[in-house]
């Protein structure tokens, strides 16, 4: 079967979620783009969204119709060529009708009876792997077609799903980065008997989306979280080591500001935890930690934080939920008191925390300048040998974060889940929007 | 002419969209409007008032489908009541309203009907997306060459001109000359506190300017840096005989004398014949020049029609200031920059003070006024004797409704 053929009866599970809506968006965009093809008019394109409820997909396609309109708005010059042969002749009518188009393919649905017809399967449920495999079964001991499956999971190893769904191959890891239709990474994991045609496949489709693909071998957490899930444990060792002397807010914010600031990341390691879901990093350590017989890949802190009911990711109009900070507009306005359970106001922390950590060193260029830099060795450079000669507090909290976090980095190589240092900052860089590589010369590491 | 008319009291409000500071393309802006009585009101306060004027002039491309507004000779009262009862014209060149609204204020004047004529230009285009834009713009070409027209259809246009000079003079030369027109334009822009791109402070322009022409994501032959930008503006001044100056308490001083002007226009249904000539654009200087008596040579300022940097070139050479081919050279060599043999576009033209569109021309002759009679504050220039007059070039849609006009201190 052609790959145009192929991409046409096509299920999206867990639809309305974060990472599944996003999922929709792009095949919905890529089939559509297949359909206005000549030689494809005879073939009709189906992509069921689907959901467990109809509260869940309430609203779904109005995301995909303002987001696609976005698209379309991008990619204007190419829509023109591939309605050449219509009448349409203004931009806005002929964006009107691709968002139209897009919307017809779509068909919303809770009844997993809806994917039985489809070649494709992408799945994007809850970490969970019982769940997972449960459902792969369902569908490929119902299904019309011989599915292939993509799972979007981020830690199961693909053996694993591969051999208890008894898929014999029919399955691949195609581990897109949140929020699906801006980063540019995805992750492409095979098991041990993934169908060379299905991981061709797998390739010309992230082509097609125009993905930056890291191959990643089949290691629980693979190399995103295998190097995410360690750096926050690194985050929470620092904030443990430092609450008896500060107390645990003033620590929170102080670990946070520094890998936020002083190490020049998009944000702070507690509020990406929060970003992701504390319940989220919970689940993807628990599937980890088994497959790693030397190390605890466990945090006694998220478990009591989940048991207060403290959360972290967002509200469906994507606000932030509280979780070790509160937001408001995108913004810390709280920080977590762990001790009294409470939150306190980030200005009766910020000024004494402040004070102790001091600012970065000279040479500092916010995230989001620096991020616009296309040639940003000169700068980097210039910053970290200051972080090195500086002694302040901060300073010194940063650099043996980033010491930790370049072993982290080394081990995921010594490990062999990725084939290369290289592989390991491109996930940092694309899949993160890290503004440099973990793995680096920036620092005197052995001194550190 | 038959009388002599006089350009006083220009205003323009700052050209707001992409560049300056106050731009932010999700917050709410100031509508029509707003710009209306700004212009409008600074014109008149100049004037002594709006008991003065006789009628009124608005130029304005298309309200209709950028802000849902026709009927737009209705905001003449709307400036001030004082203008109630009196008459209002609107007038439509596309891209070319602004000269063609001065030339018919002159013709009223002409007329012995009015002494007095407020002119007043506007466009408010920041409503919508540049992708929707490009089709309401597209308007000011025969609308069944919509279909076969690029997305970005005007630039699309002059990309199929640019392409075409590429061809015959060659592309390197010719981008060389396009990235230095940019050049200059972004420095006047800076000396008008009006100005769009006033608050740019790139220091590498000409390198920012030399990418490459990308047609899967733009058009052929143009980059974005040879476009003007999208803009929401007015502009207004008044035009009167010599009873109207007095009428008005005027010192001739604080005037400009329109000496001659020339309205040329073409088939909007047709191609350009020569697209490495602007055709109607050389018959309308042309005329213009025959009319005021004058050599190029006598001109010490011209307000070019740089909707696109090529324009620009074409332009140059549409008014005889080099040969064709040469108008290029004639750029890259300096002439036309600020202090070159006859500076263009002092406050930065289409592309560095902006183009709101049915303002554009109207801008023109606030430029030269502002000029001629020493009032360009830092983008001051110097204006030889021997070169006492200025020109304005207004074109609409591609060649097709030109304006032109030479000036004069008195």
């Amino acid at each position: 079967m052609k790959y145009d053929e192929r991409l046409s009866q096509v299920s999206v599970l867990g639809a309305a979620g974060k990472m599944g809506s996003g999922i929709l968006l792009l095949t919905a965009v890529e089939m559509t783009d297949l359909s206005l093809k000549k030689e494809n008019e005879n073939i009709i394109f189906v992509l069921n969204a689907i959901d467990v409820s109809d509260k869940a997909l309430n609203g779904l396609l109005n995301y995909v119709r303002l987001q696609v309109r976005k698209i379309a708005e991008k990619k204007i010059v190419l829509l023109r060529k591939l309605y050449a042969e219509s009448n349409l002749a203004y931009n806005s009518e002929i964006i009107d009708d691709y968002i139209a188009k897009v919307l017809s393919i779509i068909r919303p649905s809770t009844l997993i009876e809806s994917s039985y017809n489809s070649n494709i399967i992408f799945e994007a449920v809850n970490e969970n792997p019982e769940l997972k495999i449960k459902l792969f079964k369902t569908i490929d001991e119902n299904s019309d077609e011989t599915p292939w499956f993509f799972t979007n999971t981020s830690s199961v190893p693909i053996n694993y799903l591969d051999n208890k769904a008894e898929l014999d191959g029919r399955i691949i890891g195609f581990h897109f980065y949140n929020p699906p239709a801006v980063q540019k990474l995805v992750e492409l994991i095979v098991s041990n008997n993934t169908l060379n045609e299905l991981n061709d496949f797998a390739l010309e489709y992230a082509k097609n989306l125009r993905k930056f693909v890291v191959k990643a071998n089949d290691v629980a957490g693979f190399i995103g979280n295998g190097y995410f899930m360690r750096d926050a444990l690194l985050g929470i060792g620092l904030l443990d080591e430092f609450k008896s002397e500060y107390g645990f807010p003033m620590a929170l914010y102080a670990v946070n500001k520094i890998s936020h600031e002083f190490m020049i990341r998009p944000m702070g390691i507690f509020q990406l935890i929060d970003y992701v879901g504390i319940d989220v990093c919970k689940y993807i350590m628990d599937v980890m930690n088994p497959y790693f017989d030397d190390e605890d890949i466990h945090s006694i802190l998220l478990d009591q934080l989940l048991e207060r009911g403290i959360k972290g990711g967002q509200n469906s109009d994507g606000s932030q939920k509280p979780g070790f900070f509160k937001y408001a507009k995108g913004k810390i306005i709280e920080v977590y008191d762990y001790y009294n359970d409470e939150y306190v106001s980030v200005e009766t922390v910020s000024g004494k925390t402040d004070k102790i950590i001091g600012n970065p060193p000279d040479g500092y260029i916010p995230w989001k300048e620096i991020i616009k830099i296309k040639n940003r060795e000169k700068p980097l450079t210039e910053y970290f040998n200051n972080l090195k000669q500086s002694n302040s507090k901060g300073a010194e909290i940063a650099k043996k974060y980033l010491k930790g976090s370049r072993d982290i980095a080394l081990k995921l190589v010594a490990l062999n889940v990725a084939h290369s240092e290289k592989d390991v900052n491109n996930v940092m860089l694309t899949g993160f929007f890290h503004s440099y590589g973990p793995i680096n010369n920036y620092l005197p590491w052995e001194e550190i | 002419m038959k009388k002599e008319i006089y350009i006083t009291a220009g205003y323009n409000t700052i050209s707001l969209g992409t560049g300056r500071k106050e731009f932010n393309p999700k917050k709410p802006r100031p509508g029509i409007e707003h710009y209306i009585k700004e212009a409008g009101t600074h014109t008149l306060k100049q004037i002594g008032g709006a008991d003065n004027v006789d009628e009124t002039v608005i130029s304005n491309f298309n309200a209709s489908q950028y802000n849902k507004q026709a009927n737009l000779s209705g905001y003449a009262p709307y400036i001030d009541e004082k203008l109630k009862y009196k008459p209002s014209t609107r007038v439509e060149g596309a891209c070319g309203s602004g000269g063609m609204a001065i030339a018919t204020a002159v013709k009223f004047l002409l007329s012995e009907e009015s002494d007095v004529v407020l002119t007043l230009g506007f466009e408010v285009q920041n409503t919508v997306k540049a992708v929707y834009g490009a089709d309401i713009l597209a308007t000011a070409g025969w609308w069944k060459n919509r279909k076969e027209g690029d997305a970005h259809f005007f630039p699309g246009q002059f990309s199929k001109r640019a392409g075409a000079y590429y061809n015959k003079y060659g592309k390197d030369y010719t981008r060389k000359a396009m990235i230095k027109w940019y050049r200059n334009a972004i420095e006047n822009a800076r000396l008008d506190p009006t100005a769009q791109e006033f608050h740019n402070t790139n220091p590498n322009l000409e390198e920012t300017a030399s990418v490459e022409p990308n047609g899967e994501v733009f058009v052929d032959n143009l980059t974005v840096y040879d476009c003007s930008k999208v803009s929401d503006a007015a502009s207004s001044l008044a035009i009167m005989t010599k009873e109207g100056l007095e009428k008005c308490n005027i010192d001739i001083k604080d005037t400009v004398q329109i000496i001659a002007f020339a309205q040329a226009e073409d088939d909007v249904t047709t191609k350009p014949i020569n697209p490495v000539r602007l055709l109607t654009t050389e018959f309308a200087v042309k005329s213009a020049l025959k009319k005021a008596g004058i050599t190029i040579e006598q001109i010490g300022t011209v307000e070019a029609h740089d909707c696109f940097t090529i324009a620009g070139i074409m332009t140059v050479e549409a008014v005889g200031f080099a040969e064709f081919g040469k108008g290029a050279e004639y750029v890259i060599n300096g002439n036309t920059s600020r202090n070159g043999k006859t500076p263009f576009n002092t406050t930065g033209g289409l592309i560095g003070w902006g183009h709101p569109v049915g303002a554009t021309g109207i801008h023109q002759a606030v430029t030269i006024w502002q000029q001629l009679t020493g009032n360009a504050g830092n983008a001051q220039i110097n204006i030889d004797e021997t070169k006492p007059y200025g020109m304005s070039i207004n074109m609409g849609g591609d060649d097709k409704t030109v304006t032109c006009i030479i000036y004069k201190k008195p």
